[in-house]
């Protein structure tokens, strides 16, 4: 069904369930340890051998020589695959991920050798037997030395209105300022990691990856396979953060040697070789220049955002919610892209907007300074409810901006802000509040469900749709439940699988929207087709508590379904709607930080998110969701960072004790506010993303938060305390 | 996969584990980790791996009653040892309370880190009532349960969903209903 209007009253408005708090209904699984990931699941036949990856030691060069003769001989080895023996793929489409196709070596950690044996131990043990020589090349791998070579881009064209020179000139009070964010990991805890099956000329790739068709399309393609002799599963995804949804070398290397061998091959990558062989987010250097009048209404608006990638990649479009976040007429948005020789950039949790917030809300609490003027008054006066660059004929669906700062800086208790910085101590720490706006795009995507309604009664629903821990088994769920009158334990929700029909998968907060739609769509069928059978009028049927109602009329579900299941499928399309209007989710963050007077150590004390975000599906996995943005936020602003080795080319703090996440004791209660809104131009669920829109704008509250403690502008990321110490009176 | 039954030439040990309450017999490559010989030799995939190298908690297990991080120890050294996995704490139908307290708190999403953020926790509330002080204890000689010492002691377990406040409400649920 194509949604292109805006939604009239519908059977999922009825707020019974969708809507309503829910525990997980894959929360008993996944406590018990009994939810399988891809690495785990248990065949008929108990045959599985072990694969072990060998990455590239070099950035950039070629192999000269590689001798895999000793791994070939030693104990338990059934294959080893190198360039040299490995069939040769033919890939046609981008998803594709060709693997040992010749000694051109691209980027440290490139798969250079497979070993297949027994035991993992065995596997392990045979890939350190193998000998390499390289001819490495010179390479670039520092941003700010190559940046003067950025081109622009298609990704994110840039933009001019009105004219920026001028009114930045002529501007009563400005900022010009120029912020840096790292190289940054996603660090999903479930390692990439994949189990092949060939069997009868079809192959089954149990895999972790979050949209599936783009897996499934990626590894046939490799593989010169017809898609409908590949299927691939990801049922149960130990998080991804954007880190999967490229297709690496473990389901290719895997679908090879089980092919070859005729047994399973599983493999996952090591927490190590993770950080280097898979994508990340790349660098940003950011030019930020605000002008504004004495009222603090901007005048003028330019962000231009530099940023790498391997020839042929893409950039790290942080410049883009500068187009759309705060009103003024003269306006110049850039983004630039220059080669460099570093692993492959990707997505993390809200690409461009994570990193672009960091820098524009720190330059807008410093023209807040520089005005004199309260930062949530200075975001307020800046509000524009439509498109700033295409003029009120492009209204945003819906933006409650301003509500989300009121309501935050009273709940958060705003008021008591000192601002002067360094005004505020506590013992021996220093004590400071800031706050930052939350932007992020909706996206939606097309996304289709299969549902059938069972004879025993239940509801069973289909969708390749994966649940990442967004919480889809359970808003598929509740979306199955409300539509059919059902309770939530009557539906059995199927996710993670190409035998089911297509879905949008999880990605730029785009899930819960779109293949909740293709739920409600999938319903709305069943719906028409139950009431057909019950000799309804499918127009003016209700469902409710197992039975199709008509006017007094009502039949039980169970007698439509008696002599056999019911079964409907549609998918959502998605119109015009987000071209006629600026679609996008809203918030304010606010965090309190202390600053130890004597050690400079950082602490974030409290914090506190207001979201407006359309419908809330689930306000429990919600909150969730923002939780977990809002903890990778507070790790973006003081500890995330991929060091790079200029020397060599890589990430040199490529683990889990190196590369620092925030772990329990950097994370205090944190408040999560919902505001009442639904976006009828959004879907015909009415919801806007939310799941990436937690961690937008959350890392410049805190960098605030450390300036209105300390008084020390770091406007180089993380900001830790080697960068303060020293700095700041006592 | 049984590697017992495959023809090679690497040497293997055998080694009893008593696990979740019942003996298993291992024949096994002496460099298998007490994590990998749960979860590929004996099929117990409810303890995770998310580093191999103690820096995450995703596998972390009960051995004789104390936590320990099973991919930074071998299966061969627990000759006759206790085990006790998430699979031995309960299950889907009849949840353990920090289980039980998980699902309703949320205190997980995507659930990978989730067996091991368990088994500490259960770990974490004896240790506290056994007077066992950490970093953070004001008093060293009167260990009392606060939220600040649960954040302390959990901070092993990685979690980048970050259901930490949730897992942090969930594990204080169980403490003052008693049921741990
Ligand atoms: S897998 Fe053992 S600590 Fe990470
Ligand atoms: S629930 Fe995903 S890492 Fe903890």
């Amino acid at each position: 069904m194509l949604f292109d209007k805006p939604s009239p009253p519908n059977p999922a408005d009825q707020g019974k369930i969708f809507g309503k708090p829910h525990p997980r209904i894959d929360g008993p699984k996944k406590v018990t340890g009994t939810a399988p990931y891809a690495y785990e699941y248990k065949l008929a036949e108990d045959n599985a051998v072990y694969g072990f990856l060998l990455g590239s030691s070099i950035a950039k060069g070629r192999i000269a020589s590689i001798d895999a003769s000793l791994a070939e001989k030693a104990p338990g080895v059934l294959l080893v695959l190198t360039h040299e023996n490995a069939p040769k793929h033919k890939p046609e489409n981008s998803r594709a991920a060709p693997q040992l196709q010749g000694p051109e070596i691209k980027q440290y950690e490139q798969a250079i050798a497979f070993v297949v044996a027994e035991t993992f131990e065995e596997a392990r043990a045979a890939a350190r037997l193998i000998r390499v020589t390289y001819r490495t090349e010179d390479g670039a791998f520092v941003l700010a030395d190559e940046k003067d070579k950025g081109k622009p881009t298609k990704t994110a064209p840039d933009t001019a209105t009105g004219n920026f020179d001028k009114a930045f000139a002529e501007a009563e009070v400005k900022v010009d300022v120029t912020y840096t964010t790292p190289d940054q990991s996603q660090s999903m805890m479930e390692p990439h990691a994949s189990m092949a099956v060939w069997e009868g000329g079809k192959l089954t790739v149990y895999t972790s990856h979050q949209v599936l068709h783009w897996a499934h399309a990626g590894i046939a393609d490799t593989l010169g396979l017809d898609e409908d002799k590949v299927r691939v599963v990801s049922a149960y995804i130990g998080g991804g953060f954007g880190s999967k949804l490229e297709v690496y070398s473990d389901p290719i290397l895997s679908s090879m040697a089980a092919i070859k061998l005729g047994r399973p091959v599983k493999t996952a990558l090591t927490r190590p070789q993770i950080y280097n062989h898979t994508t990340h987010r790349p660098a940003t250097i950011q030019h930020i220049q605000l002008g504004a009048d004495r009222d603090g209404r901007l005048t003028a608006v330019g962000h231009r955002t530099w940023s790498g990638d391997q020839e042929g990649g893409e950039p790290e479009t942080a410049s883009e919610q500068t187009k759309l976040l705060y009103g003024g007429e003269n306006r110049r948005v850039e983004t630039r892209l220059t080669v460099l020789d570093l692993p492959k950039g990707g997505s993390m949790r809200a690409p461009g907007e994570a990193v672009g917030m960091l820098a524009l809300e720190c330059a807008m609490d410093e023209l807040a300074e520089a005005l004199g003027m309260d930062p949530v008054d200075l975001r307020i006066v800046n509000d524009v409810q439509y498109d700033p660059e295409k003029g009120p004929e492009r209204p945003f669906s819906s933006r409650k901006f301003v509500e989300c700062l009121k309501t935050g800086a009273e709940t958060f208790g705003w008021s008591a802000r000192k601002s002067k910085p360094g005004s505020v101590r506590d013992g021996d720490w220093l004590v400071g509040m800031g706050v930052a706006s939350a932007f992020r795009k909706n996206i939606v995507q097309e996304s289709g469900a299969r549902v059938r309604l069972m004879p025993d009664g239940h509801l069973v629903i289909e969708t390749q749709q994966t649940d990442i821990g967004t919480g889809s088994y359970t808003m598929l769920g509740m979306i199955g439940a409300e539509m059919l009158g059902l309770p939530l334990d009557a539906v059995d929700v199927r996710l993670g699988d190409t035998d089911f029909p297509k879905a949008s998968g999880s990605g730029g907060s785009w899930g819960a929207n779109s293949a909740g739609s293709g739920v409600y769509y999938a319903c709305e069928a069943l719906r028409k087709e139950l009431a057909r059978k019950a000799g309804f009028n499918a127009e003016s049927v209700s469902f409710s508590d197992g039975r199709i109602i008509s006017g007094g009329n009502a039949v039980a579900l169970t007698d439509i379904v008696r002599t056999g299941a019911v079964e409907a499928s549609d998918k959502a399309e998605f119109g015009d709607l987000t071209e006629k209007y600026a679609q996008a989710s809203f918030g304010a963050h606010f965090a309190e930080v202390a600053v130890h007077a004597f050690t400079a150590e950082i602490r974030v004390r409290r914090m506190l998110s207001v979201c407006a975000a359309g419908r809330i599906f689930n306000p429990v996995t919600a909150r969730s969701q923002c939780l977990g943005g809002m903890t990778m936020g507070i790790g973006a602003a003081l500890m995330e960072e991929c060091v790079v080795d200029p020397r060599y080319g890589y990430f040199v703090n490529h683990d889990l004790a190196e590369y620092q996440v925030p772990v329990h004791a950097d994370i205090p209660d944190l408040d999560v506010i919902f505001l009442d809104e639904l976006d009828d131009q959004s879907s015909p669920l009415r919801g806007k993303g939310v799941g990436e829109l937690g961690i937008c704008g959350v890392g410049a509250s805190v960098a605030n938060a450390v300036y209105n403690a300390c008084g020390v502008r770091v406007r180089d990321y993380p900001v830790t305390l080697d960068k303060i110490i020293g700095r700041f009176d006592l | 996969m049984n590697s017992e039954d495959t023809a090679s030439a690497t040497p293997r040990m055998s080694v009893t584990l008593t696990v979740n309450g019942k003996d298993e017999h291992l024949t096994i490559d002496p460099r298998v980790t007490l994590l990998d010989a749960l979860r590929d030799h004996l099929g117990l995939t409810g303890t995770k791996k998310g580093c191999d190298h103690g820096q995450c908690g995703a596998c972390t297990v009960h051995v004789n009653g104390r936590r320990i991080n099973s991919c930074l120890t071998l299966a061969v050294m627990h000759e006759g040892e206790d085990v006790t996995t998430i699979e031995g704490l309960g299950t889907p139908e009849h949840m353990h309370a920090l289980q039980q307290a998980f699902v309703e708190r949320d205190a997980f999403q995507c659930g990978y880190c989730t067996p091991g953020q368990i088994c500490s926790a259960a770990a974490v509330i004896e240790e506290i009532e056994a007077g066992i002080p950490s970093h953070v204890t004001p008093d060293l000689g009167d260990v009392q349960f606060s939220d600040e010492e649960v954040r302390e002691r959990m901070s092993g377990n990685l979690c980048r969903c970050a259901a930490y406040p949730n897992i942090i409400a969930a594990i204080r649920d169980v403490r003052e209903g008693g049921k741990a």
